[in-house]
């Protein structure tokens, strides 16, 4: 055995239930500095007072059972171990769960959607475990509104050859600050279809991550956001390829506009000694509408063994192609329709990937809002 | 009766002339042809009219029935009747051509168009230039072939009836069938009504399906000479290396 059995990266080796283990975040770690500490309103270094309120409301599909529970369930923080202090924070802290459970072979017949509302002064934090059985199919929407100061873990947990689509909104008010972290294991042949809109609050922080537990796994995940002034939105993926043969599939597209709006997208894949065989690509661009406006994007790709289907990444971040405001022009349209038109284009190709009709309008009533602000 | 009138226009690409006094007037109902060699300043005359930002007014006025364009912008100017069919048209990923199609027409027209009466022009026009129905449905000029680009440029121009139409080099990269079906649409399009063409060609192959009533030689960023259609024989027989010599 080499020396690189192991993934050079540490930023994912750390992982405790014990919130003790995880040092108060400086702003140096790699894995924090990007994000302004001081906005988080004490969710990293436990001085958030848990007086505020994040109410879960779930409209389920028939087939689906929703309860729920307290911390000592046992289906609880089965899938996942916090890798960093807030997802250990939101773990140690939460009280009640929201467990989802889609049976064994159902196949939901229609969406099941989680409306999370925030209200009040003070942190909250959440826990929800979406559990679908083996050869099940779900859809689900997770819906963020209001105002909060708010952690949460999500686990995904999906079975043999069961699909599962997620659609996940942060429309928050002005204020909110949401740090959470999605966590999905695929077991084998399973499906998981991610879908992140990011549009509102004073800080976003999600971390959606992907692992496999066997063979044939398949993850695609795409997000779109629009950052307005002073808006920080941060988006840090990781798929963990520990199976031979799974496959992932990055997407990501951001517009930013305004004074210190900001975007953060961090894409880590790591492809395993053992994880012959995978297929992964991870891309992010970003369109830069104002001057003041600022996207750090980070793709890393870590390959520890040479027998791979496919691997790839792209990031892009630029301005409005003089070129196609021209064009669009030259045949009449005006310069703020012209604008509107690309943009809605660049972002409007990953919302036509969003298979529930209700869902896409939305989310593209949501991009026309913002485009017309 | 529409006129388009350049006069003395003068145009510099990052602080070098290209134009060097251009005069010429087109008025609707004639097909103006102008022919040059590469680099002789011609695609800087098709788009500083239509106000590409590359490209900076030095000098001169170019007047549409007596309003100056150069002092109106891009989509300014093409709502006042002037269209580009532009040499290189760009990709535009995520937006439709039928809904650019639609925003278009529905900007020069000043209101939108019946969405019955607007399916039934862009079925029209498609079919007389040939192109598949599924085509409404894909990204502007994405993925699209040569020939798909041109034609769908003149559809363009059947659909947003300007007064004056600029045809850059919409010739270039042709086959002989695609070219047939292409000037067929040019002259649907002069046939149409009260409409000027000013079609810039490299080639005098197009003036066989496009008959020109006036044929202009450029070189060196301005007329070098004019006449009528026996002018682009003359190109035909001797090529532009007269004229090149003589602006050199």
């Amino acid at each position: 055995m080499g020396l690189n059995e192991k993934p050079l990266s540490t930023l994912h080796e750390k992982a405790s239930y014990d919130l003790g283990d995880f040092e108060v975040p400086t702003g140096r770690e790699e894995q924090w500095r990007f994000t302004p500490l001081s906005r988080l309103k004490g969710l990293h270094n436990g001085k958030a007072e848990a007086a505020g309120h994040v109410r879960v409301d779930v409209e389920a599909a028939p087939e689906v059972t929703v309860e729920t529970v307290g911390r000592d369930d046992a289906r609880v923080g089965k899938s996942f171990v916090p890798s960093d202090r807030v997802s250990a924070q939101a773990w140690t802290s939460f009280e009640k769960a929201t467990v989802i459970t889609v049976p064994r072979e159902a196949v939901t017949s229609e969406p099941t959607v989680l409306t999370l509302t925030g209200s009040g002064d003070g942190a909250a934090y959440g826990h929800i475990v979406v559990k679908v059985e083996p050869l099940a199919e779900a859809v689900l929407v997770l819906d963020h509104k209001g105002s909060a100061v708010y952690a949460d873990n999500i686990e995904f947990v999906v079975g043999e050859g069961a699909s599962l689509k997620v659609v996940s909104v942060q429309d928050w008010d002005d204020d909110a600050v949401h740090v959470s972290h999605h966590h999905a294991q695929l077991a084998k042949d399973a499906t998981f279809r991610s879908f992140v809109v990011t549009l509102g609050g004073d800080l976003v922080r999600l971390s959606p991550n992907v692992s496999y537990t066997a063979p044939g796994g398949d993850a695609d995940m795409s997000g779109v956001y629009f950052v307005d002034a002073g808006q920080h939105l941060e988006h840090r993926l990781l798929v963990d390829h520990s199976q031979p043969n799974c496959k992932s599939n990055v997407d990501y597209r951001g517009a930013l506009q305004g004074e210190d709006a900001h975007a953060v997208w961090i894409g880590d894949v790591i492809i395993r000694v053992e994880a012959e065989g995978t297929d992964t690509y991870e891309l992010n661009r970003n369109l830069i509408l104002t001057d003041g406006a600022r996207a750090d994007s980070v793709p890393n790709l870590e390959i520890l063994t040479g027998e791979v289907a496919g691997a790839g990444h792209a990031s892009a971040s630029g301005r409005l192609d003089d070129e196609h405001i021209f064009y669009l022009q030259a045949r009449g349209i005006p310069y703020d329709e012209a604008r509107r038109l690309v943009i809605r284009g660049f972002l409007g190709q990953l919302v036509e990937k969003i298979e529930v009709a209700e869902i896409r309008e939305r989310v593209l009533g949501a991009l026309e809002a913002e485009l017309a602000r | 009766m529409a006129t388009l009138e350049i006069r003395d226009l003068h145009v510099a690409v990052e602080d070098k002339e290209i134009l060097r006094g251009v005069n010429l007037t087109v008025q609707s109902g004639k097909t103006h042809a102008i022919m040059g060699p590469n680099g002789s300043g011609k695609s800087t005359l098709a788009y500083a009219i239509a106000g590409h930002p590359k490209y900076t007014i030095t000098g001169g006025q170019v007047l549409l029935d007596g309003v100056d364009l150069l002092e109106l912008s891009v989509d300014e100017r093409a709502r006042a009747g002037l269209f580009l069919a532009m040499q290189y048209p760009v990709e535009v990923p995520g937006v439709s051509v039928s809904n650019f199609l639609r925003s278009a027409v529905t900007a020069v027209r000043g209101e939108a168009p019946k969405l019955r009466e607007f399916a039934k022009d862009l079925k029209n026009g498609m079919d007389a230039l040939s192109i598949d129905g599924a085509f409404a449905q894909r990204n502007l000029n994405e993925g699209f072939s040569g020939g798909e680009k041109k034609r769908h440029e003149i559809l363009q121009m059947e659909l947003l009836k300007p007064k004056i139409a600029v045809l850059d080099e919409t010739d270039s990269g042709l086959d002989v069938d695609a070219l047939r079906v292409v000037s067929e649409g040019i002259n649907r399009f002069r046939a149409s009504g009260d409409t000027g063409v000013l079609l810039i060609t490299h080639y005098t192959r197009i003036l066989r399906y496009v008959k020109p009533d006036f044929v202009h030689v450029f070189a060196g960023g301005r007329i070098v000479e004019e006449g009528g259609p026996e002018l682009a024989e003359k190109l035909e027989a001797e090529g532009y290396e007269q004229y090149t010599k003589a602006s050199l």
